[in-house]
């Protein structure tokens, strides 16, 4: 296991928009995640493994060690805290915006406002920059419900097209953080295993810059 | 509490069972008998004390991480000890006050609010030695050397050792005049060597454009040797201090691979572990398998200065615990050696159990009606009375 490295990366749009960065640095999956119920994907390389995890779990197993090197969005990132880990590439994938949304009549009244999220601390960190005191709901899916049900005043999520707002009749407020995809690396693996993984990035960043 | 929860503990405080526990004290032995052998002066600093003497100098990043409580008897704030650091700093400023080299250790259990490891530990066994009054790469090295010694000693193999030195970064934030939050900001950004967002920040800060070349090739400023030769070409036009420094960490290593011949280095000239307190090396050791760092040091010169005496100061700790777990070595006395004596009050007897005490057998006696015979109770051989002569038997 010692000589291994491990990527650690979540199922769907990053899975998929990682793979030519990682083909970039020589390395391509045995398997498909979406096909496979392997948790572990072998690839063209003995040496080198994927684990697929929950996105929201990547900055742990990369922060312990369980993995020497992941792809982890920055929302992800910025609730996590970042500690114990190297954001060394902003991959420029997964794009997308981390925005407070609420109903389309939605007018910031007096009192508390209640947000529901996934993102407790960004939330919480967000909105006391603004200088506002708010009650966090943490969810942990279908947020866009919270302003309809009358579960919460305003809801902090990430927009990609903002369809899903649209549709439930609520819209985009306040832009809290452009968010990417980044190549996160263990502290301790980046200095054990320094060459290896310093030519990956190396190879990652060249072919994010190609793009 | 529900009543079947009763043997629960808090989380993240946990307690050595025999095994881990004889190991622990066999190791802590060992390390405090090396210590000695070195000339490091065992102290044992109080539990407790005033939050403020714990907080001040060294301690200043470590308020969250410290139970606080009142003094019943002054009013005054208290705190658990999380580092014992500051309190050796103390003792050596303040009690011990010469101007000869100072060499003290220590070993005890420290507190910690939140765990910061890995398995989530709140009470490591803190263990570690410090070594005043020398400013002076010989020092360092004396430090990093005893350090290497507790490894090999406690059988933790592989090492990777990772050198900074906190002199870099503080007079290029110096050089190119950023303001304490701006530095504030430019530290965070290190370490976690956000690169994307270090050159955003860079760039629209208002520096010289060399500054702003410099600043930005410190977090890829790691690696192995040659990681010094870039850094002395990328920062050919920065301050003089700079420029010591990168000599100073090169003079380190030089001296440490000709007393440890086998020690795998690696530089970051960004890693600022401690900053607030260091002023000169930091160093951390690396095992593989190991996400985090298994021991920490380095240089924090004039610590002494709140409590009356600034000496220059360098040294390292590291957890006995997390030694033990890394350790190959098996445990050199094993449990299985035990003699069984029987329930008797034949004064033979008594006479014999204490003699082999006395030669440092380990004697367990029979407790009247007990369930379990000798193998039971893990013994290997046995006390029999032939004809009136006490006799010991294999099992």
């Amino acid at each position: 296991m010692n000589n291994t490295i491990t990527i650690a990366l979540s199922k769907g749009r990053i899975f998929k928009e990682t793979l030519p960065l990682l083909a970039a640095a020589g390395i391509t999956p045995k398997d498909d995640p979406e096909k496979s119920r392997k948790l572990i994907l072998d690839t063209n390389h003995d040496d080198v493994k994927l684990v697929i995890i929950r996105a929201t779990d990547v900055p742990t197993y990369v922060q312990y060690g369980a993995a020497d090197l992941g792809v982890a969005g920055k929302d992800v990132l910025m609730e996590h805290g970042g500690d114990g880990l190297y954001e060394l590439v902003d991959l420029e994938i997964a794009k997308c915006k981390l925005m407070t949304a609420g109903l389309n009549d939605f007018q910031p009244g007096e009192g508390r406002l209640r947000v529901a999220t996934k993102f407790v601390n960004v939330t919480r960190r967000y909105f006391a920059e603004q200088g506002k005191q708010v009650e966090v709901i943490k969810l942990y899916g279908s947020m866009e419900l919270g302003p309809i049900v009358g579960l919460s005043d305003l809801i902090v999520d990430v927009v990609d097209t903002g369809n899903t707002l649209k549709a439930n009749g609520l819209k985009p407020i306040d832009h809290i953080a452009d968010i990417s995809s980044r190549l996160v690396v263990n502290k301790a693996s980046l200095k054990m295993k320094h060459d290896r993984i310093q030519t990956m990035i190396e190879a990652m960043r060249n072919a994010v810059g190609n793009q | 509490m529900a009543v079947n929860n009763r043997w629960l503990l808090p989380q993240g405080i946990e307690e050595a069972l025999p095994k881990d526990a004889a190991k622990l004290e066999a190791l802590r032995r060992k390390l405090l008998d090396i210590y000695d052998s070195w000339g490091y002066q065992l102290v044992m600093p109080p539990f407790i004390e005033y939050l403020e003497s714990l907080l001040t100098g060294t301690g200043h990043d470590l308020n969250l991480q410290t139970f606080q409580l009142v003094d019943q008897l002054t009013g005054r704030s208290l705190g658990l000890r999380a580092d014992m650091t500051p309190q050796v700093a103390r003792i050596d400023a303040h009690q011990l006050k010469t101007d000869a080299p100072n060499r003290l250790c220590y070993m005890g259990t420290v507190l910690h609010t939140r765990s910061d490891g890995f398995g989530g530990s709140r009470s490591p066994m803190q263990m570690g030695a410090e070594l005043y009054g020398h400013a002076g790469v010989e020092s360092d090295v004396e430090i990093l050397c005893l350090m290497m010694e507790t490894f090999n000693q406690a059988g933790v193999e592989n090492v990777f050792l990772d050198i900074g030195h906190v002199g870099i970064f503080r007079s290029l934030t110096d050089q190119a005049q950023l303001d304490e939050d701006q530095e504030a900001a430019l530290f965070e950004m290190l370490q976690r060597k956000a690169i994307p967002e270090i050159k955003q920040f860079l760039d629209a800060a208002d520096i010289p454009d060399e500054m702003r070349k410099m600043l930005s090739a410190l977090p890829e400023l790691h690696g192995d040797e040659r990681c010094l030769e870039k850094a002395q070409q990328v920062f050919s036009n920065a301050n003089d201090s700079v420029k010591q420094a990168l000599a100073y960490l090169q003079d380190t290593v030089n001296k440490l691979k000709q007393r440890v011949s086998d020690v795998n280095v690696h530089f970051d000239l960004a890693e600022l572990r401690g900053y607030h307190y260091h002023t000169g090396i930091v160093f951390g050791a690396y095992v593989p398998g190991q996400g985090q760092e298994i021991a920490r040091g380095g240089r924090y010169d004039d610590i002494g200065h709140v409590f009356g005496n600034a000496r220059p100061a360098t040294g390292f700790s590291t957890d006995l615990k997390t030694l033990i777990s890394l350790s190959v070595k098996q445990s050199e006395k094993p449990g299985t050696s035990a003699i069984f004596a029987p329930c008797n009050d034949d004064g033979a007897l008594a006479k014999m159990i204490a003699d082999l005490r006395a030669q440092g057998e380990r004697v367990i006696e029979e407790l009247p009606g007990q369930h379990g015979d000798a193998k039971t109770m893990a013994c290997n051989r046995k006390l029999v009375n032939n004809n009136g002569q006490w006799s010991i038997e294999d099992l």
